[in-house]
């Protein structure tokens, strides 16, 4: 009779064996207790072409090279812990596959932070700029006792921008962003957003005025970036012309 | 060098349990948060299908049916009073969080809509209900959102990228505080604190394949292991049906709340000869077993035929874009599968532990039999158990779990604190942290920890997963004790104190291998089967000598003991589990 093992195991084990695929990666490494200069190290590995590139990373981590060094947690695009500059854009490692990379890679840290230790960046001033724009819900006109009813249509006014996971992916491709360390950047007016287009909510007019600061929206030049980079699909640009076109005609 | 500071309460773990048991204390309490991720990239957020509550807000319902379900899902080793309270506090729960700004998805009259969820059911099993509160397949994400915005409304402190690594208790068993280690800096830091609250969440990370972030190392129930408490139920492990094969990633029970349904390799919907009256909606347990036993008679599809499907393509497009979109982006990207056009492919996925830390129901840690108070140390959400899932959790109840006893367990450290005196803290209270740190850098040559790592999630897998025996059991306890010895060797190539996470993924290591000790010690003594935990060699439940929780110890020689304590009862009387 087969055992358990024999019955569920499998597919990890030999599934890739046959297939597997080489991949270089190339690192921007960055270490302060070595050098005050970033450095280059590549690697080649095999692996499965449907291979995520975090785990491809821990491969390098766990087998070659212990000293590397990110952040990862949940490694299916929910936890926004691995923002990384991959190919020249920023994506989740989690959510790019060997296969869309291969046969080379090139994997450097956000820019716009710094760089603490390899694709590690300082993520505090832009966790400041989220806590900046008030990022909660704020209704002071007494608490029912059940929900605060809200229609489907205007539960769906604010969807899109419900879905941040704070990676950082859209900020740090942001050229306003790289060049201006004072702009709160998209993912903070993403955050706004999310609470000016909520009718539960009465802060607008706050977030708003914080927003109409020459930190704030108008900074923005709408070139995209922001767009292309989020992981989860939010229209960011979008999202902060609403921002914009709501604190010129105070429509919200 | 060390840092000391002094608090009146310290949470671990910035995920739904921590963020809840913050808000409850910070507003009461100098209170400081410690969590090895940015909070808001806790597991919590992974959570997808939605979190019950009976509101009644789309058919009828009620809270003492919710607690039935929950005790027979758990398989009777639920402790019965507190299913009840938090079924009960269930609704007012759900309410706050919808008064924070939790979006939820709506009712056409504007209340929140609520959908179907495995186990869940009306008037005692009649026939599956509408409980599940949620925000499209985001649920955890936006809880986990919600909670973290009410702490930085309330400015909650926080000090992230910290790891516990020890908790200090006084000769007389009070808890002093915790030592931390500090990712950025590499320095040690003692938390002198009245009252400690573990939320660190699960330690699925011990088996390959997971729906577990690689946070999720069992950190809290390792830490307050070696101090002396015991862990309950560790042999209570669910196994999710519908993990994305190969990966382990989760595509939410919500899909087959909405209609989707589970098939073998002949396109056949075999859950209806399981569970004929809610089929693809029974617990997860149950659907673990009977895609084990559809691929052991050679119906499992894939390579490797280990492979079950799930088929949502033919619902209405609109609903799975709007209710499960993103699951359906999961198997488009990592499988490069359509889920619209053709059938997903699944597999069992290590999801939840069950047994943790055992607490009362406010939060309180209990040790023994007997459920002696350890002042001043509280538990909650997936690293505790109160016990509310017994051996099978049922479907959203983990979320509901954490904001009902972690706002339980953040009231009563807030009301201890006021109370009790600081316990003092000896110097040098750090020593064997910082000895273990010491012995893991100085080593030059020695075991890789990733083969390590490796070795233990692969045999953990084939030898501790959804059907167990003894001689599976044994053969991993003999493993264990190997991996043991080669940890005891472990060497690491980074020995800097920045961002040094190479030294972090090797202590996590060590939590792991403690808690893979305890679930395996436990089922080897558990010759039953019941809820998650089946043995091949004992495959029936038997209530005459098993109705009863583990506790396994931690002696000082290392060694394992199992002890017991009785399960608390109520109204329910165990009945065989048919759905």
């Amino acid at each position: 009779m087969a055992t358990a093992a024999d019955v569920l195991n499998a597919s990890g084990a030999t599934a890739a064996n046959d297939h597997t695929i080489e991949l270089s990666v190339r690192v921007r490494r960055f270490n302060p207790e070595v050098s005050e200069e970033s450095w280059w190290d590549e690697w080649t590995v095999r692996c499965d072409p449907l291979e995520r590139l975090v785990e491809v990373l821990h491969q390098i981590k766990w087998h070659l090279d212990g000293t590397l060094s990110f952040r990862r947690s949940c490694a299916h695009g929910i936890c926004g812990s691995d923002a990384m500059l991959i190919d020249g854009r920023n994506q989740l490692a989690c959510k790019v596959l060997a296969q869309d990379v291969a046969p080379r890679v090139t994997i450097e840290p956000i820019r716009g932070l710094a760089v603490l230790k390899d694709l590690i960046v300082d993520m505090d001033p832009f966790m400041d700029d989220y806590r900046s724009i008030l990022p909660y819900l704020i209704n002071d006109s007494g608490e029912p006792d059940k929900e605060r009813r809200q229609s489907p249509e205007d539960r769906h006014r604010y969807d899109d921008t419900t879905k941040c996971i704070l990676c950082a992916a859209c900020t740090t491709s942001c050229p306003e962003f790289w060049g201006d360390g004072d702009y709160v950047g998209p993912a903070a007016i993403v955050n706004a957003h999310r609470f000016i287009f909520d009718s539960r909510d009465q802060a607008a007019r706050e977030r708003m005025k914080i927003l109409s600061e020459n930190t704030g929206v108008f900074r923005c030049r709408t070139t995209f970036n922001c767009t292309d980079a989020c992981p989860r699909g939010i229209q960011v640009t979008k999202a902060i012309q609403e921002v914009k076109r709501a604190i010129l005609f105070e429509r919200f | 060098m060390t840092t000391t500071h002094t608090y009146d309460a310290v949470v671990i773990g910035g995920g739904g349990a921590g963020l809840r048991a913050a808000i409850e204390l910070s507003e009461r309490c100098r209170t400081i948060v410690i969590s090895k991720l940015y909070p808001t990239r806790s597991h919590t957020g992974a959570a997808q299908g939605g979190v019950c509550a009976a509101l009644g807000n789309v058919e009828e319902d009620s809270s003492e049916w919710h607690a039935f379900d929950t005790v027979k899902g758990g398989d009777y080793l639920v402790d019965q009073p507190a299913a009840l309270l938090m079924t009960e506090e269930a609704i007012d729960a759900i309410y706050q969080l919808e008064r924070w700004g939790l979006p939820f998805n709506r009712t056409p009259d504007g209340r929140i809509d609520q959908r179907r969820f495995g186990g869940h059911t009306r008037n005692h099993g009649e026939a599956p209900v509408r409980r599940a509160c949620y925000a499209a397949d985001r649920t955890g994400h936006m809880i986990l959102q919600t909670l973290y915005q009410q702490c930085v409304k309330r400015d909650v402190r926080f000090l992230n990228e910290f790891y516990s690594l020890d908790l200090l208790r006084n000769e007389d068993g009070r808890t002093a505080g915790i030592v931390a280690y500090e990712l950025g800096t590499g320095e040690l830091h003692v938390i002198r604190a009245k009252a400690v609250v573990f939320a660190t969440g699960g330690y699925g990370r011990m088996f390959r394949v997971t729906s577990n972030a690689h946070a999720l190392t069992g950190d809290g129930p390792a830490i307050v292991w070696r101090r002396g408490i015991p862990l309950e139920d560790m042999e209570m492990f669910q196994f999710h049906p519908t993990g994305l094969a190969r990966l382990g990633v989760l595509l939410s029970e919500a899909a087959r709340g909405e209609g989707g349904i589970v098939l073998n390799s002949e396109g056949e919907r075999f859950m209806e000869r399981y569970a004929p009256t809610i089929k693809d909606l029974a617990p997860r347990d149950m659907v673990s077993r009977a895609i084990y036993q559809e691929i052991k008679e050679g119906r499992g599809g894939g390579p490797n035929g280990d492979w079950a499907y799930l088929d949502i393509s033919h619902l209405d497009p609109k609903v799975i874009e709007e209710k499960l979109p993103d699951i359906t982006e999961f198997a488009r990207i990592y499988l490069k599968v359509e889920p619209t056009k053709e059938p997903v492919p699944i597999q069992p996925t290590a999801h939840y532990a069950m047994g943790g830390i055992p607490t009362d129901t406010d939060g309180r840690v209990v040790t023994g039999p007997d459920e002696e108070v350890v002042p001043g140390l509280y538990a909650a959400g997936e690293c505790a158990c109160v016990s509310v899932h017994g051996a099978n959790r049922l479907g959203t109840n983990s979320l509901l779990d954490l904001v009902v006893f972690g706002r339980r367990a953040g009231d009563d450290a807030a009301r201890y604190v006021t109370q009790e005196p600081l316990a003092p803290v000896e110097k040098g209270a750090e020593a064997p942290a910082l000895e273990h740190l010491n012995s893991i850098l100085t080593r030059t040559t020695g075991d890789n920890a990733g083969d390590i790592r490796t070795e233990l999630q692969d045999s953990m897998f084939d030898l501790a997963f959804v059907v167990r025996s003894q001689e599976s059991l044994s053969k991993m306890r003999e493993i264990l004790g190997g991996l043991r010895e080669r940890y005891d060797r472990v060497a690491i190539t980074d020995k800097g104190a920045v961002y040094n996470t190479d030294l972090m993924e090797t202590v996590e290591l060590g939590f792991l291998l403690d808690c893979a000790d305890a679930l395996v010690a436990a089922a080897l003594e558990r010759t039953e089967s019941r809820g998650a935990h089946y043995r091949e060699d004992h495959p029936l439940r038997d209530d005459a000598n098993w109705m009863k929780h583990t506790l396994a110890y931690r002696e000082p020689d290392g060694s394992i003991r199992i002890g017991f304590k009785p399960v608390k009862m109520g109204p329910y009387i165990p009945m065989e589990r048919k759905y």
